[in-house]
């Protein structure tokens, strides 16, 4: 029972170098143009890498279909976040057409 | 446009609010996950603190059921949590202004829900002001203090709830999208330009390709092949 301790002290350490790693290098070392440019594309990169998956596939297929739920409630809340910018009207929205879907279709 | 301290750290937590409806059955998913990994409970509760990275934490509960050996687990760890080294890589040039203990207090706290709220202040912030020395003598740290310590919070109590009611909430509900939602609701704002709408598309296509590689691959490829493409649309 003593190693589930140590294993999850070790991941800690492991996470929060990671985590620190840049915010405290970054005075010693200089960035360059290039580089900063590749991290203002980290957001969209990141965040489509996760959002993707769970729209497109379902069991791990590809289900590029109108009776997927997830992609069209996905799909609509990306066609409101980028008329609205509202992130609480983009979730409300995107759920009530997730639900109407899993009570409809089977 | 300078607002007070505490005006910065509340606004933190406000705009914090909203991802916490999906990180809340998350963080009660965990701890039920965890008791039924094995994991005693007052070790999957100091799990929540001490590494505070959601989907490692689901994935070493699931290696522990499994007896994997401690090695491997940390080294799935690691690869899961490189996008913080992305993410830290990105906050920085903001940060530079702050003391140690500051740096250190917030690297902790970067976790994935705050770093999405933080950086799109964060680049508002330098927009308004047309420069990122603006952010270095603001009080944007608070913002990220804010919005960290509510993220904290609340992973701790749903944690303790999840580990307390076990699996209780009916899969039916998918409140786990709301999560994706709330991604999609900070994302879709900052595809300004070509570079950026290339990053997103090429990095979630490979992320579809990717999905069934282990250890999170398809995730950390689909974000270093997003990066790319977008520099290179913008090059050409």
């Amino acid at each position: 029972m003593k190693s589930i301790w140590l294993t999850m002290i070790l991941a800690g350490i492991i996470t929060y170098a990671l985590r620190v790693s840049f915010i405290f290098l970054l005075g010693k070392i200089q960035i360059s143009r290039r580089i900063q440019q590749a991290l203002n594309l980290v957001p969209p990169a990141v965040f489509s890498a996760i959002i993707f998956p769970d729209l497109f596939l379902q069991n791990g297929q590809l289900a590029v279909q109108l009776t997927n739920g997830r992609m069209m409630a996905g799909l609509l809340a990306i066609l409101i976040a980028w008329r609205t910018k509202n992130i609480v009207l983009t979730v409300l929205v995107g759920m009530v057409v997730l639900t109407l879907f899993q009570m409809f279709i089977p | 446009m300078r607002s007070s301290p505490r005006n910065e750290f509340l606004h933190g937590i406000q705009a914090e609010l909203p991802i916490l409806v999906g990180v809340i059955p998350f963080g009660m998913i965990y701890g039920a996950l965890a008791l039924s990994a094995g994991i005693p409970a007052n070790a999957a509760q100091a799990m929540s603190a001490i590494v505070f990275a959601g989907s490692s934490q689901f994935i070493m509960a699931q290696l522990w059921a499994q007896q994997t050996p401690i090695f491997v687990i940390l080294v799935t760890v690691l690869i899961v949590n490189l996008r913080h080294g992305l993410y830290s890589a990105s906050v920085a040039p903001y940060m530079q202004h702050l003391s140690k203990t500051w740096k250190g207090i917030l690297s902790y706290l970067l976790t994935d829900e705050a770093y999405a709220v933080v950086i799109t202040h964060y680049r508002q912030e330098s927009q308004k002001a047309d420069s990122i020395s603006a952010i270095t003598t603001g009080k944007q740290h608070l913002f990220f203090l804010g919005a960290g310590l509510a993220l904290w919070v609340t992973w701790q109590l749903s944690t303790t709830v999840g580990i307390l009611l076990g699996s209780i909430i009916p899969e039916s509900w998918a409140l786990d999208f709301t999560l994706t939602l709330t991604f999609i609701a900070l994302v879709v704002p900052t595809l300004k330009g070509k570079p950026e709408i290339v990053a997103a598309l090429v990095g979630g296509t490979v992320a579809i390709i990717g999905a069934s590689w282990p250890l999170k691959l398809g995730l950390l490829c689909g974000a270093l092949a997003g990066i790319l493409a977008g520099l290179w649309s913008n090059r050409s």
